[in-house]
């Protein structure tokens, strides 16, 4: 029952999933976010309170939780990498890294857009805020090691290193920003009970945040195939995927 | 002639301090850098007492972080670059112990040395007498967990040409939690309030990192070295 996972450690066999999981995982994203998009933004009701505004949510919180679920990825798949000593998660793990960093500077740019109108400021210290620039201060800190070693087996083992420490301390910085300081709202969706927003208002939230996993997806299936065929370009099998 | 790990560990303590205390300009630079860094606030921001008091205890962390950082650096590089480093590694003895004794070292040349001083600073800084007991134990708390993250990101970047600035890039987003609690604890003691809860922080932080780093750094060192 494992050979599945004996095989994910194949450069070829990955790069053929990966190849054939791009289309679907991009033509579900596309419909996803379409169905948030047009729903999210013309047919969901104004806030009462920030009127239009509100809408940019829905590209602000699914990126902000991409930003941290693709740092999961690629801390998880280091992981594996460094215990399993599997070379194609290492690959994964350094395809994700530049995807969840742009994720967060896209959480923190539309975060500032939405900050200006209704905190009047671009940039406040608040500690959501501060903990998502160190969290791409973070991103910085993986990608630089990774490339900063000659040797790419190395500098895969010592970013996944990183990597890992970096999650233990997601947490702490988190919790201890919060208690710094205090601005931003407190959780909307994530929280027991029921969710403090209208349905009409939530379901393209949803389908954004699916859609933006989706896409998460899709772009780590195009920059996995690229790692492997730059980390394989030695392999014979390269040039026979290469001339097909 | 066997040798047990603490007595590894107490022999790689003793040459690390006989090292340093040989070299008594690089036990000194951090000293004066912490030094020149906190004059500068002063002088870039303006002399009056009752503003300074208000930022004496961000001015007095954010110098501590950066002394203590500039000195992280040679951690394990010297041992790395004449070969001791892989001698120590190959000698049979526990890699994890020998981490743990270079890093108690450097924390009592830099971290420690560090601590003495920042009475001196913090008076400069118009910082009461009465916050000093908080500040020098929040001090000495944070700059051991300094140490214990500096480790990771020495033993990461060891065998690196450039190793300096990457390694600032690494450590200095791990020790934010740091700066956060320790200045609120030194904050709160000037004010008058009780720090307790901030300073148990830092403890908690310090033992979490003197329990999981040593490992941690371990394992860099192994990535590095191999």
């Amino acid at each position: 029952m494992w050979t599945w996972f004996y095989r994910l450690a194949s450069p070829p066999y990955v790069y053929r999933v990966a190849s054939a999981f791009t289309p679907w995982l991009l033509l579900t994203a596309a419909v996803a976010i379409a169905y948030g998009l047009i729903d999210g933004l013309a047919f969901a009701p104004r806030d009462y309170q920030q009127g239009d505004a509100f809408r940019i949510v829905y590209v602000h919180a699914p990126a902000a939780w991409l930003s941290l679920f693709a740092y999961t990825t690629m801390a998880v798949a280091g992981a594996i990498g460094l215990i399993w000593r599997i070379k194609m998660a290492h690959a994964l793990s350094a395809a994700a890294a530049p995807i969840g960093a742009s994720f967060t500077i896209l959480a923190l740019v539309t975060g500032s857009l939405w900050g200006k109108p209704m905190w009047g400021t671009y940039w406040a210290w608040d500690p959501r805020l501060t903990a998502e620039l160190i969290l791409l201060f973070l991103y910085f800190g993986v990608m630089s090691l990774r490339a900063a070693f000659e040797d790419p087996a190395r500098g895969d083992r010592a970013a996944a290193l990183l990597a890992i420490v970096g999650v233990v301390n997601v947490p702490i910085i988190h919790f201890s920003v919060q208690w710094w300081n205090s601005l931003h709202q407190g959780a909307t969706v994530a929280k027991f009970g029921k969710p403090a927003m209208d349905a009409s208002m939530l379901w393209p939230l949803l389908a954004m945040l699916l859609g933006f996993m989706l896409f998460f997806g899709a772009v780590l299936c195009i920059r996995l195939r690229g790692e492997v065929l730059n980390r394989e370009r030695q392999a014979s099998w390269v040039r026979q995927a290469i001339k097909a | 002639m066997s040798v047990g790990a603490l007595q590894a560990m107490n022999l790689v303590l003793r040459r690390e301090l006989c090292l340093s205390f040989r070299r008594p300009d690089q036990l000194l630079q951090p000293l004066v850098f912490f030094l020149i860094v906190t004059t500068l606030f002063p002088l870039g921001l303006s002399p009056e007492l009752s503003l300074l008091r208000q930022m004496a205890p961000g001015v007095l962390w954010v110098a501590a972080l950066l002394a203590s950082l500039l000195s992280m650096d040679g951690l394990f590089k010297g041992d790395a670059d004449d070969g001791t480093l892989e001698q120590l590694a190959l000698s049979g003895q526990s890699l994890g112990a020998i981490v743990i004794a270079k890093t108690l070292a450097h924390w009592l040349v830099s971290g420690a040395a560090l601590v003495i001083m920042s009475p001196l600073v913090a008076m400069a800084l118009g910082i009461p007498v009465t916050a000093f007991p908080t500040m020098i134990l929040s001090l000495a708390l944070g700059t051991l967990t300094l140490s214990w993250l500096g480790a990771i990101g020495a033993g990461l970047t060891v065998g690196l040409r450039r190793g300096s600035v990457l390694l600032s890039l690494i450590v200095l987003p791990l020790a934010m939690p740091l700066l956060i609690f320790g200045a609120n604890a030194t904050d709160r003691a000037i004010v008058g309030d009780s720090p307790e809860g901030a300073v148990y922080f830092l403890a908690a932080l310090c033992v979490l990192t003197s329990s999981l780093a040593p490992l941690a750094a371990t394992a860099a060192l192994r990535i590095t070295l191999e």
